[in-house]
């Protein structure tokens, strides 16, 4: 109604002051049909319009950027499955304990896990003895003495995980350049997760494909985005002896690696996945309860029956008067 | 209607009865769902396995 209003309103002009004297053009049937074919030109090219803006709004910025050629994004690392992601299931704490001996053994010489404590440890998967032990293996500085001098100690459960170097500067002039990243988070840290750690890993080919170009000093590993990692394949059969007689293959010890890593970066995941469910049933318990005594509530307004009896009709006394009340 | 209008004439018994259901209730939902949880990860908490490396020791 409204664009045809305009349209009138918009022939009007066009004829002028000589319009004026002419009947209302609307009611001319040779201009109806103008009018018809114009509005109909109008409607088909604004939707058109429309359609065509907001195709190229999103060929513009709606599309998904990649920036990077597959190579440089890294492989897709495969999804495995993982009884520690489970929404129900805790960490294996046997396979922490063995994954934090594959750390100590081999990740350790160049990665630090300088957020993880001894004291965390215990409990999870050593006793309080063997934690004291390994801790007491390293030296810590002390406060300073009377003199001022900072002496060293031996470690304590407080103390966290030592890393392999002084600082970063030191850890790159030592490895080439690159600096082998903190493991502490890696997991949360990594797209992918534990599926890009372990299939990292494991996913060392024995010589770099044809055409691959790995500059010297790099090693060629399709799960690293880029292709060419400083870090060499590491993990071999039987290069940690498990002392609960688990077989040391690839991986297993890339497995049991990755879920400790997983823990180091979530170690509250038991507990919350336990208070998950408990709040999980108490509120469903509760929103039953609330749906039982919502229907308990309404029960009557949704039964209840409303009549309309004409006072005017029945047998009763009719009202006095229009808006009097009328009761039985 | 004994036992319910015997609970509510007194206040404090009242309170009472909430006040122990409330503690009894916590009680017992913490203990089976604590046990539940245990049950389905058997084997996989420390719990389960800390008797290997304690055996040696006095804790």
């Amino acid at each position: 109604m409204l664009a045809r209003a305009t349209l009138r309103a918009a022939g009007a002009a066009k004829t002028g002051v000589t319009g004026l004297a002419k009947r209302n053009a609307s009611t001319s049937s040779s201009s109806e049909a103008a009018a018809a074919w114009k509005n109909n030109a109008l409607l088909a090219s604004s939707t058109a319009f429309a359609i065509g803006s907001v195709a190229w709004y999103y060929y513009q910025f709606g599309r998904q950027p990649y920036a990077m050629t597959p190579q440089e994004e890294g492989l897709h690392a495969t999804r495995y499955p993982w009884e520690h992601e489970k929404l129900y299931k805790t960490f294996d704490h046997a396979a922490l304990r063995r994954g934090f001996q594959v750390y100590r053994e081999v990740c350790s010489s160049c990665h630090s896990l300088s957020r993880i404590p001894y004291r965390s440890l215990v409990g999870t998967m050593m006793t309080v003895n063997e934690a004291k032990t390994l801790a007491e293996e390293n030296e810590y500085d002390t406060e300073p003495n009377d003199e001022g001098e900072i002496e060293k100690r031996p470690g304590k459960l407080s103390d966290y995980i030592p890393s392999p170097y002084k600082n970063d500067e030191a850890a790159r002039a030592a490895n080439n350049g690159a600096l082998p990243p903190d493991l502490s988070l890696m997991v949360k840290a990594r797209h992918g997760g534990c599926n890009y750690i372990f299939s990292l890993l494991t996913g060392y080919p024995e010589e770099p494909p044809a055409g691959a170009v790995v500059q010297s000093g790099l090693n060629f590993n399709p799960y690293f985005p880029g292709t060419g990692i400083a870090m060499a394949r590491v993990l071999y059969d039987g290069l940690v002896e498990y002392e609960d007689g688990t077989t040391a293959t690839t991986s297993q010890m890339a497995k049991d690696v990755v879920e400790f890593l997983n823990w180091s970066a979530e170690p509250e995941m038991d507990q919350r996945k336990r208070m998950g469910w408990k709040v999980m049933a108490i509120g469903g318990v509760l929103f039953a309860l609330s749906v039982w005594v919502k229907r308990h509530r309404w029960a009557n307004i949704k039964s209840r029956r409303m009549l309309y009896q004409d006072p005017s009709i029945g047998s009763t006394p009719a009202a006095k008067q229009p808006g009097s009340t009328f009761r039985r | 209607m004994g036992g319910l209008a015997a609970l509510f004439r007194r206040n404090a018994v009242f309170l009472g009865v909430i006040f122990t259901g409330a503690f009894a209730t916590e009680l017992a939902f913490e203990t089976t769902a604590n046990s539940i949880w245990d049950q389905i990860n058997r084997g996989r908490q420390w719990k389960d396995i800390k008797h290997r490396y304690m055996e040696s020791e006095d804790e």
